[in-house]
């Protein structure tokens, strides 16, 4: 016996392109298998064209306005004589509402989790982990319509002189809104926390409050605090819900009770009215867009890099 | 004087004590989510439901609150959903495909994955801008449901693509070995075997991805869908105005008679999701019994 007479083991990429009982059938699906990664290289160029589009206007806008008064005005009147075009009251509304908003959603949203992962019946779980799945998936229109017919209404009651368009009804709905955000990223994350843990904790004499605090939030802690960067990112991007509540009143004030308007509001503000391409008023909608592009990008790229820098990995 | 093991005792029920009123505080934290929904929810049927007739739903909007109706908005949000969904699913499903299954899994595909990551996290009214210089203005598809359709399905791509991947993920790897052991090719057994094991999750996930279509707002304003749109458009180059628009413009005008208006508007919509998402639940469970 020689080894010559023994098969090949068959090597899968091995080229057969000379084989010419192949070659129909691989052309077909060399075409295929092309278009569809052509489907793939949508999102690159989509990136491209986000980057580029609003690049370019921007730049269009920095030939007109500074970026020393753009970043450090404080003043933004961009529409009307004498114009000012200062984005810090546009930032300092949007952070106003972020603010809020992740005050109420942290510890709610990071309560819920808990008593979703460490506390609920399978069942109860069940049922209430839906339920705020349906929260989030309420559109921000809506939670708009709450925010001007409900909530603004309620707290004027308890609150006379709150303006009819306010920060602290608009940062209550975001809040509502990026809730169902952290609960549940926050409690996937905590529920990925091994068993052995809480249990090795609960033979020591600890509690379930102890075990809790001092085990499983700090195992969990990289999923829970990128699920409230997401979350801040979505905060910062609404729409809809802030245009609606919060008013179109470019404001550095420190209050709470005034109307502001924040960086995607002004954006719908110019939009709804009739604004010629080519304009300032047409490119201050881009450098803003830019700036928001910019906040949302970093939260989620910081996001995603502490899920994977300091995932802990349990066998 | 109490005795050591007395402190001890009293130390122990306090920690308890602490646990119990944790756990409850957590459990009410977490219904009072839940409340919220039924709050929001009661409080739309409230306003709504007594303008929620016929008559609501085949009337185009008027200044006149007892003649306005959601014909041309609802008219104007399914057109706009069928076109998304004929625009986003195919090449959506494409990508995951390609993605999981044919292309190799080294830097490339790790960009492409980052980047639709980034891409899913990027506010929808910047979507909008893009649309609006893109498709409007670059390309010249004036204030269309074209332009609408192709900006709503670059906002729903990544959802559609991560959804798809992740249902792609769950197909056991036995079932693609079968297939390579009889000799299939990568794209037979994508095509014949991964895709069809994966069909309920990826249906699942598009359906997720075309309510978010439904409920968006921003993107459109952007684009320039009309709020005053007295005709049914009749073709992917018309104008045309959607539920989330119509709603906008009535919550945003002071009269409590339009803000109830807004209310029937809302149940409308929120009805058209409940719709769809039912029918995915429906599908899921019938192609799931098919495939055991």
């Amino acid at each position: 016996m020689n080894e010559q007479a023994m098969p090949k083991p068959l090597d899968v990429n091995q080229d057969r392109s000379g084989d010419i009982t192949r070659t129909r059938a691989r052309w077909g699906e060399f075409l295929i298998e092309s278009s569809l990664g052509l489907c793939a290289t949508i999102s690159i160029i989509t990136t491209s064209v986000i980057i580029f589009i609003l690049a370019r206007e921007s730049l269009g806008f920095f030939a007109t306005v500074s970026p020393i008064e753009f970043f450090f005005g404080t003043s933004w009147v961009p529409l009307f004589e004498p114009s000012a075009y200062g984005v810090l009251p546009l930032l300092w509304g949007t952070m106003l509402i972020t603010f809020g908003a992740a005050l109420f959603a942290v510890p709610t949203g990071l309560a819920s989790a808990i008593y979703m992962s460490e506390y609920a019946s399978p069942q109860m779980r069940a049922v209430i982990k839906p339920v705020l799945e349906v929260l989030a998936g309420i559109p921000t229109v809506v939670y708009g319509y709450f925010a001007l017919t409900f909530v603004t209404p309620l707290l004027r009651m308890l609150m006379p002189d709150l303006q009819v368009f306010n920060a602290l009804s608009g940062a209550i709905v975001v809040g509502v809104m990026i809730l169902p955000t952290i609960a549940t990223l926050s409690d996937n994350a905590l529920r990925a926390v091994p068993d052995s843990l809480r249990q090795g904790a609960y033979a020591l004499g600890a509690t379930s409050y102890e075990v809790t605090t001092r085990v499983v939030l700090p195992a969990g802690l990289s999923g829970v605090m990128a699920s409230v960067l997401l979350a801040i990112s979505r905060a910062i991007g609404e729409t809809m819900a802030v245009t609606l509540a919060a008013g179109a009143t470019p404001n550095l004030s420190f209050t709470f009770l005034e109307s502001i308007q924040t960086m995607t509001a002004y954006i719908v503000q110019v939009s709804m009215g009739d604004t010629p391409a080519g304009g300032i008023a047409y490119q201050t909608l881009f450098a803003v867009a830019a700036l928001l592009f910019v906040i949302t990008l970093i939260l989620n790229i910081v996001s995603q890099w502490i899920l994977s820098k300091f995932r802990e990995v349990y066998e | 004087m109490k005795s050591s093991l007395a402190r001890a005792n009293d130390n122990i029920q306090k920690r308890h004590r602490k646990a119990g009123l944790f756990r409850l505080l957590c459990a009410s934290v977490t219904w009072l989510g839940a409340a919220l929904l039924a709050t929001l929810l009661i409080q739309v049927t409230l306003d709504g439901i007594k303008w929620l007739d016929l008559q609501f739903l085949t009337s185009f909007p008027s200044r006149f609150p007892y003649k306005a109706g959601v014909k041309s908005a609802l008219v104007g949000t399914l057109w706009l959903i069928t076109m998304i969904a004929f625009i986003s699913i195919p090449i959506g499903v494409a990508t995951a495909l390609y993605l999981e299954e044919l292309s190799s899994k080294g830097k490339v595909g790790k960009i492409i994955e980052v980047n639709i990551a980034n891409l899913a996290g990027v506010p929808s009214i910047v979507y909008g801008i893009i649309g609006l210089a893109i498709f409007v203005r670059g390309l010249g598809f004036e204030r269309s449901l074209l332009s609408g359709a192709l900006t709503m399905s670059l906002l729903i791509l990544p959802v559609i693509i991560i959804a798809s991947r992740e249902a792609i993920k769950t197909v056991p790897m036995s079932i693609r070995h079968a297939a390579y052991a009889l000799g299939a090719t990568k794209l037979q057994t994508a095509w014949a075997h991964v895709l069809p094991a994966s069909f309920p999750g990826i249906l699942t996930g598009v359906i997720l991805a075309l309510s978010r279509a439904i409920g968006e707002t921003a993107p459109l304003i952007m684009i320039g869908a009309l709020t005053y749109v007295a005709f049914l458009p009749e073709g992917p180059m018309d104008a045309f105005t959607a539920l989330p628009i119509q709603i906008f413009n009535w919550v945003s005008r002071p009269q409590q008679e339009f803000h109830e208006l807004a209310a029937g508007g809302i149940i409308v919509l929120l009805a058209v999701l409940l719709t769809m998402n039912a029918t995915a639940i429906f599908i899921r469970q019938k192609t799931e019994k098919k495939l055991q």
